[in-house]
């Protein structure tokens, strides 16, 4: 598999990663009172998924340059 | 507000600077110094996706659904990973169709048709100008905030003013201003405005430093920080609902819809594909986006909800939209809150200005040009210089745009229909979806396909979703709403067929799709794509794999006359805008002058594409109709020509295959003659080893002969002693040649066997009773483990003795020359029997017992001195015997560890 394959394998994965993640049913679980950081999980939970894949895909996108 | 000055003259100083931007950038393009060929620039410029909706808007959603504001800014961050794929193929087809807008986009796709690009046009206008007023609105509503300061207006009562003394009409007049200096300055057959991008870019900045500004304010001027904010919004009851997941994003259908339409918009709102598509300039550009646009849109959506909190914390109740504003002014911070303003200012003349050029661009190639050339008493088709005629019409379409937004936001003011129509625009556009997916990968879709989805996601949308919000905005009674259309209840456009469950978001999106989706597929499959329809669909589909071969030259045949062709492109482009791309593309050709080129294929192609640059692909294909013989092509040729593409294509990967197969091909071959050689030198070998063997008996028969001959005088004794060395030595010479031919047959399968019923113990017996003889001579002792019985075994008796009687010399050969013992046992396994030959000798060291099989290889080793005692071929012969009957003949020794002797087993299966 060439490389740019594998670039665009890996961005799919985000894509997929990021629509479980990110959507029903696995939000509700952290829908709870739990504050952490003083921010409530919720907000919390979905910033740092979101910060994540953004992260991921600079990560694969730049390398396979 | 005294001040109201300095808002009139900071706006204006700013939309001077962006001028300013915008000029610059257009002068070093023109000087071929790009500034926006950075990728960073283009990333920021795709975040024009944030309006004033977001601006404002998003605050406004959070105050009344929490986190439910989000999905519009999660689902662009998906579409990102996947623009790797789609959005390249957009662009790659994009340029190399010279396609200028969306309708362009899909007309081109579905065989360049003129009604299809009309109909997406319509769609566009109609989904996008209400978002056009709604940015009209923030801004209006913004400045009325601030030139009341300091007063804090709720902001429900603005509408009384007549429009000439209304700010909002001057706003939109100096839009329309700002958006036809730069987005009409010239025409351009690419459609590009590299100044306006520049200002686009420079915007997003400065709407993502305003709205941090406030953020921070908010977060950490009025409250103490992030943590203090949701520790009092936790406090009060309607606050702490909107910390989870309820109101309108407590439900999975309706987070879902978001996602996917925000994820839609992303590309097909006609600003997203003018910005992502059309002004780009380097495909390169998108690597950086992927992951810089997202992390635009997370930065612009980190303090929301703590400003929605915070607002709704200070002032309990009010315009949540305006809290980004409100906030700073209600406490007095009057700097602050004109930043606001100006960030506000530009997240809604960004969108605005893109907007509205997309759009002038799709009502002018594919509305208004269409209907002119077709109005045959103009005379357009006949006018020398249509190009200034082309400028004037877009120019006039952004007038009528921002004209038209304006109308919509007087005649709806505060109306559901403004505060709603964010995702109104967006369920509109994403009828765009199934037919442009389709364009990319699908080569099935048709014309009539595309215009029945289309036709039907657009009725089934205007149905469920436009007309609805008409109604709550109090311009249609509500009936229908209520009662369904002419009281049927299962035509309740919110609860379309009873569907219920569902907000009208997901609603709507579930049954246009289904409607769009289904007509698409339906009306594309009833009928195969005819010929036009089926090239376009593999210069799109296969874009990638065409880079190559100008195809779209190979589709055409006919003849066309230079004199008819410049007039046609100069009438389009200007005269000198003609005759320079002509320049440009005879150069590229290497002809000297235009004058010289030929009109062919090639030449109209590209006059083609110069042509769909400024009027839009249908207009194009049907200018260059008007001016060339053209000799239609059948579906079946244009099928041929395709296949033939197809078949190089296919060939290429046969030859490929083909050279990888012969590698594979060669490789084997060297092993094998690699193999061949190895077999001949073993060959060789024994063939010298033979003709040793044989010469060494031959050279002592040979040298006692001559001595007897020459020497009649010898005694009786000695003549005795040398007749007997030479008929032992024949009789070994006879041995070796019978076990030489013996071994040659067995090898070559040729050898006869004699199979029966054999009992082992009396092949033994007969074994030793031929060697008894040996034992005596040299004084060897044997001692015999037989058991009572043994089974049958089926075997040749011959050759088992044979083999018995060669491992029973070769244990009294090597057995300890005093106190020689040799052991003989029988043994039974299950389904096996075993007969072991043991000795008492030196045994055989571990790296020799694989040799000894070997052919003429002598046993003994160094111990051994003189003439060799055997042929070398006995035990060789006995394995192949042995093999043959189906066991194994193995050697057990060890005398590194002091194990005395060796033993010699073989096994043969017993008969069943």
């Amino acid at each position: 598999m060439n490389r740019s394959r594998l670039t665009g394998s890996r961005l799919i994965a985000i894509f997929l990663l990021g629509c479980v993640l990110l959507d029903y049913p696995l939000l509700p679980l952290f829908g709870g009172d739990t504050v952490i950081f003083g921010m409530p999980l919720l907000y919390a939970y979905v910033f740092a998924v979101w910060a994540g894949l953004i992260v991921l895909m600079a990560i694969v996108i730049e390398r396979s340059g | 507000m005294q001040a109201g000055w300095l808002v009139v003259l900071a706006s204006i100083a700013y939309l001077g600077v962006l001028f300013a931007i915008a000029h610059y950038g257009d002068r070093r393009a023109d000087a071929g110094r790009s500034i926006i060929s950075r990728p960073s620039v283009y990333a920021l410029s795709l975040a024009v996706y944030c309006s004033t909706w977001t601006y404002y808007g998003s605050v406004g959603r959070a105050a009344a659904s929490g986190i439910g504001f989000l999905p519009v800014y999660l689902g662009p961050t998906l579409m990102m990973s996947l623009c790797w794929f789609v959005l390249l193929k957009m662009i790659r087809i994009a340029k190399a169709n010279r396609l200028t807008s969306i309708a362009d986009f899909i007309a081109a796709r579905y065989g360049k048709s003129q009604l299809l690009g009309g109909l997406v046009t319509v769609i566009a206008v109609i989904g996008t100008v209400p978002y056009i007023a709604l940015q009209l609105k923030a801004v209006s509503t913004s400045l009325l905030l601030l030139l009341h300061y300091p007063e804090i207006l709720v902001p429900a009562r603005v509408d009384a003013l007549p429009w000439l003394s209304d700010s909002t009409f001057y706003v939109a007049l100096i839009l329309a201003a700002f958006t036809i200096l730069f987005g009409t300055r010239h025409l351009d057959a690419t459609e590009r405005h590299e100044g306006m991008v520049a200002a686009i870019a420079f915007e997003s900045v400065v709407k993502l430093l305003a709205f941090t500004a406030v953020g921070l304010f908010v977060t950490f001027g009025i409250y103490h920080g992030i943590g203090d904010i949701f520790a009092r919004a936790r406090a009060v009851p309607d606050l702490a609902r909107l910390l989870g997941l309820g109101g309108s994003s407590g439900s999975a259908s309706g987070w879902f819809a978001l996602t996917l339409l925000s994820m839609l918009s992303t590309l097909l709102l006609p600003r997203q594909f003018h910005i992502a598509v059309v002004e780009n300039v380097d495909e390169t550009h998108l690597r950086r986006a992927v992951w810089l646009f997202p992390l635009y849109l997370l930065l612009i959506n980190l303090f929301v909800l703590p400003i929605a909190l915070g607002g709704l914390l200070y002032f309990r109740t009010g315009d949540a939209d305006t809290f980004v504003l409100s906030l700073p002014l209600a406490t007095h911070h009057p700097g602050l809150a004109l930043l606001v303003f100006i960030g506000g200012l530009s997240a809604a003349a960004s969108m605005v200005i893109v907007e509205t050029i997309a759009l002038s661009t799709m009502v002018c190639n594919d509305l208004v040009m269409p209907l002119l050339l077709r109005l045959r008493w103009l005379g357009l088709a006949t006018r020398a210089d249509l190009s200034r005629l082309l400028l004037g019409i877009r120019r006039l379409a952004i007038l009528a745009l921002l004209l038209l937004g304006y109308s919509y936001f007087r005649a709806a003011g505060e109306a559901y229909a403004l505060v709603s129509i964010g995702l109104i625009s967006f369920a509109a556009v994403a009828q765009f979806a199934p037919v442009m997916i389709g364009a990319l990968y699908w080569k099935g879709g048709t014309r009539a396909g595309a215009l029945a989805g289309l036709f039907a996601g657009f009725a089934v949308w205007a149905y469920t979703l436009l007309l609805p919000s008409f109604a709550k905005s109090g311009w249609l009674p509500t009936g229908f709403i209520e009662h369904g259309l002419f009281g049927i209840a299962l035509l309740k456009p919110e609860q379309l067929f009873g569907l219920t469950g569902l907000d009208e978001i997901a609603h709507c999106l579930f049954w246009s799709m289904l409607a769009n989706v289904g007509a698409y597929l339906g009306v594309s499959l009833a009928r195969a794509p005819n010929a036009i329809e089926a090239r376009q669909a593999t210069l799109f589909v296969d874009v990638f794999r065409l880079t190559q071969a100008p195809l779209g030259a190979g589709l055409w045949r006919g003849r066309a006359r230079m004199e008819e062709l410049l007039p046609l492109l100069s009438r389009f482009l200007s005269p000198e805008g003609a005759r320079a791309a002509l320049a440009q593309y005879a150069k590229s050709r290497g002809v000297a002058k235009v004058a010289l080129l030929e009109a062919d294929a090639d030449l109209v192609h590209h006059a083609e594409s110069l042509l769909a640059g400024a009027i839009g692909s249908a207009s194009a294909r049907v200018m260059i109709a008007s001016v060339v013989e053209e000799e239609p092509l059948g579906l079946d040729e244009v099928l041929n020509i395709l296949d033939e593409a197809h078949q190089v294509r296919a060939y290429s990967h046969q030859l490929e295959r083909q050279s990888q197969e012969l590698s594979a091909a060669t490789a084997e071959l060297r092993a094998a003659n690699l193999r061949l050689t190895e077999l001949d030198r073993l060959k060789d070998d024994f063939v010298a080893t033979v003709t040793h063997e044989l010469r060494t008996p031959l050279t002592s028969i040979r040298a006692f002969s001559e001595m007897l001959f020459d020497d009649p005088e010898i005694d009786l004794a000695d003549r005795r002693r040398f007749l007997g060395i030479i008929l032992a030595e024949t009789e070994r010479l006879t041995r070796l040649i019978n076990q030489v031919l013996d071994l040659a047959k067995i090898e070559s399968g040729t050898a006869k066997w004699a199979c029966a019923e054999v009992d082992l113990r009396e092949v033994v017996a007969a074994s030793i009773e031929a060697t008894d003889q040996l034992f005596k001579q040299r004084d060897v002792k044997l001692e015999l483990a037989l058991p009572e019985t043994v089974p049958l075994i089926v075997a040749d008796r011959d050759r088992l003795i044979q083999v018995m009687m060669n491992l029973l010399s070769n244990a009294v050969k090597f057995c300890a020359a005093e106190r020689g013992r040799v052991t003989v046992a029988i043994r039974r396994d299950p389904g096996r029997l075993w007969v072991d030959v043991a000795d008492n000798g030196s045994g055989i060291p571990r790296g020799e017992q694989g040799l000894i099989f070997e052919k003429f290889h002598q046993g003994g080793g160094g111990a051994m001195t003189g003439k060799p005692q055997g042929t070398g071929l006995g035990l060789p012969i006995s394995r192949h015997i042995v093999e043959h009957f189906g066991g194994v003949l193995t050697v057990d020794s060890d005398p590194e560890r002091g194990r005395v002797g060796a033993r010699f087993s073989f096994s043969l299966p017993v008969s069943p």
